[in-house]
């Protein structure tokens, strides 16, 4: 498999990483460098992306491998209430779930993070405070991305001064699909800096949400990876979960090569995060095969991939309780969320 | 005679409304009742049990949830259905069970009669079983029959059409919804049955018809935990006794099979429907 960028061809003395002063900077000088770029990435090969999705797919993952991937699987949620309806007894709930799963089985393993909006950050900090996990708010006028660069840059900090350890952004779908990549690229650049927190105990974790649903193309999901990385993302997030197709199996495959080609370009490395659609174990599992093939062990952590979800969580737990038990469970054996 | 080719059949598994293969591959060869090849039918497996446990109970809130009056309507569709399949029916009856034709005729004959009296009982289960309890103080007491929820059933190994019907109508009238695991050797006037309610209106997932082997499917049924009743009709006799102690580990309401297989053209009174109700008793203030 050829990579993107050679990084043998980076001019010698540069420094590696995204931002200001690495290899990249010249790209992001301006409008017409950037669009060069990006449209410079090669294109991907969609029969090929979905056939090799669809082949990784196919693996059977049994007895003690799917063990594991169950465990690691639910270790990698992002356990996440988006509702107009949210209350901070909901996400009180939904914490206590985050901490203990299953309640009657104290091995199974705690989620990643619980995601909500910026105004229940608090409630959701409150409710985690010294589990170890992580609280990430959507921000940045979530879902749509419609407001004004000033109301965004506030949800963030907002959700900052919440207690967010991870914000999850929009970027731009409108500004992106016009082609004004430069505009997306500072957006996010400008959040990056908004997720510095007050108090100078560091920064919060920056996801940027690309809602491939809404770029249509594969070569776009491409390129607005490569746009979000060079912006800075510690994360790259398929979707919103509000927008279908949401997270699909080739464009996890296509967000991943960028990631690979990503670090091995710049030494950077980014997670990825499939959000939306992604409900059965089944899926959650083909989703690890996909890392395991496309980037390899280093990715399989909860630093550097996650997994976007609610309803998962519960299947999950119901193969984990058939794997124990030896019969088959339901859905009155977990909690309803 | 012509010389057309036969068509040769591999049937499917009725499963969610819909008739996928077997998640494992497998089919069987299935005879009549000399030995002669009939078709190949699907050979369920437990993921295919697993899978119609699902859908049956995605379907239990739409089908417990209709009234008694629409449930006795859609049944009785079903039965319209049958008799339009009638002849199809004593094929399948003479060849699996080795009936003369007038006997199949009048074994189908049954089976739709047996489908349009239990489609008569849905509206009255509720006068004949529940009750205005007598409660000594200023309260009603209202008792209702409802239903159990997701049933299994071990349909009749021998009785093909007659005793499948005679087990699976009562579980649906009560406003059940089944996965059924039909009889090994004679699968095929189940599969005929799968058909017409796809083309009734029995909405996908109440009924799931899995052809195969109740010994091996039947202890995943027993112990699954989202399972809510079993009917033992149809188990190997050896089995029984395992599987009803499988069933104990989540509750489930057992009905016991019969030491031998009944005559199914007995009127079977309520003794098939009252196993997968349970009582609700609601008690209400007088006078507000």
């Amino acid at each position: 498999m050829t990579h993107v960028l050679d990084p043998g061809t980076l001019a010698a003395g540069t420094r590696p990483g995204p931002g200001p002063g690495t290899a990249f900077d010249d790209v992001t000088r301006s409008d017409a460098a950037l669009r060069a770029f990006l449209h410079g990435l090669p294109g991907v090969d969609q029969v090929g992306a979905e056939q090799r999705a669809a082949t990784l797919g196919t693996r059977s993952i049994k007895t003690t491998a799917k063990a594991w991937a169950i465990d690691t699987a639910i270790s990698m949620v992002d356990l996440t209430t988006l509702e107009g309806a949210d209350t901070p007894g909901r996400v009180r709930s939904l914490a206590a779930k985050a901490r203990r799963p299953d309640p009657t089985d104290p091995t199974a393993p705690s989620v990643a993070a619980v995601c909500v909006y910026g105004d229940l950050a608090g409630v959701a900090k409150e409710a985690l405070a010294d589990t170890g996990i992580h609280v990430a708010a959507v921000a940045t006028a979530f879902p749509s991305g419609r407001a004004s660069r000033e109301v965004k840059l506030a949800d963030v900090r907002d959700a900052v001064a919440n207690g967010a350890d991870e914000i999850d952004m929009v970027i731009d779908r409108g500004a992106f699909l016009a082609g004004r990549y430069l505009e997306v690229f500072e957006e996010v650049v400008a959040v990056k800096e908004a997720c510095t927190r007050p108090d100078g105990t560091g920064s919060a974790h920056l996801k940027v949400i690309l809602e491939t649903g809404e770029l249509v193309t594969y070569d776009n999901a491409r390129r607005a990876s490569w746009l979000a990385m060079l912006a800075g993302a510690d994360f790259i997030k398929t979707s919103t979960g509000k927008v279908s197709p949401a997270a699909t199996l080739p464009v996890c495959l296509v967000m991943l090569e960028a990631v690979r080609d990503f670090r091995a370009a710049t030494g950077t490395q980014v997670g990825v995060k499939p959000a939306g659609g992604i409900r059965t174990t089944k899926d959650a599992v083909k989703h690890l095969v996909l890392v395991n093939e496309t980037v390899g062990a280093d990715w399989l952590s909860p630093d550097w991939f996650r997994l976007g979800a609610s309803s998962l969580l519960n299947d999950l737990l119901l193969q984990r309780q058939k794997l124990r038990t030896g019969h088959y469970s339901g859905p009155d054996h977990v909690s309803v969320d | 005679m012509s010389d057309r080719l036969a068509v040769r059949k591999t049937f499917k598994l009725y499963l969610g409304g819909a008739f996928p293969r077997s998640e494992s591959g497998r089919t069987y060869a299935v005879t009549d009742a000399r030995g002669v090849f009939l078709a190949n039918a699907a050979w369920a497996s437990r993921k295919d049990a697993r899978d119609a446990v699902v859908a049956a109970r995605g379907a239990f809130g739409t089908w417990s949830g209709a009234t008694a009056y629409n449930r006795g309507q859609v049944l009785y569709r079903v039965a319209e259905v049958m008799e339009g399949r009638h002849a199809q029916f004593c094929e399948e009856v003479a060849a699996g069970e080795g009936l003369s034709a007038g006997r199949a005729r009048a074994v189908v004959d049954a089976a739709v009669d047996r489908w349009v009296w239990y489609a008569g009982w849905t509206d009255k289960l509720a006068s004949v079983l529940g009750s205005a309890n007598p409660v000594a103080g200023p309260f009603f007491g209202f008792s209702t029959p409802e239903p159990t929820g997701v049933v299994a059933v071990l349909a009749p190994q021998r009785s093909s059409l007659l005793g499948l019907v005679s087990v699976l109508a009562p579980v649906l009238a009560c406003g059940n919804t089944a996965v059924v695991v039909t009889s090994r050797d004679r699968p095929l006037p189940a599969v005929t049955l799968g058909e017409v309610l796809a083309t009734s209106d029995v909405p996908g997932g109440v009924v799931n018809l899995l052809t195969g082997d109740a010994g091996e499917i039947g202890p995943w049924l027993a112990e699954h935990d989202d399972v809510d009743a079993i009917d033992l009709t149809g188990a190997p006799p050896a089995q029984a006794m395992e599987l009803e102690r499988l069933a104990a580990g989540s509750i489930k309401r057992v009905l016991r099979p019969p030491a031998e297989e009944p005559d199914w053209s007995a009127d079977p009174g309520l003794s098939r429907m009252t196993p997968f109700l349970e009582t609700k008793t609601v008690w209400h203030p007088k006078g507000v």
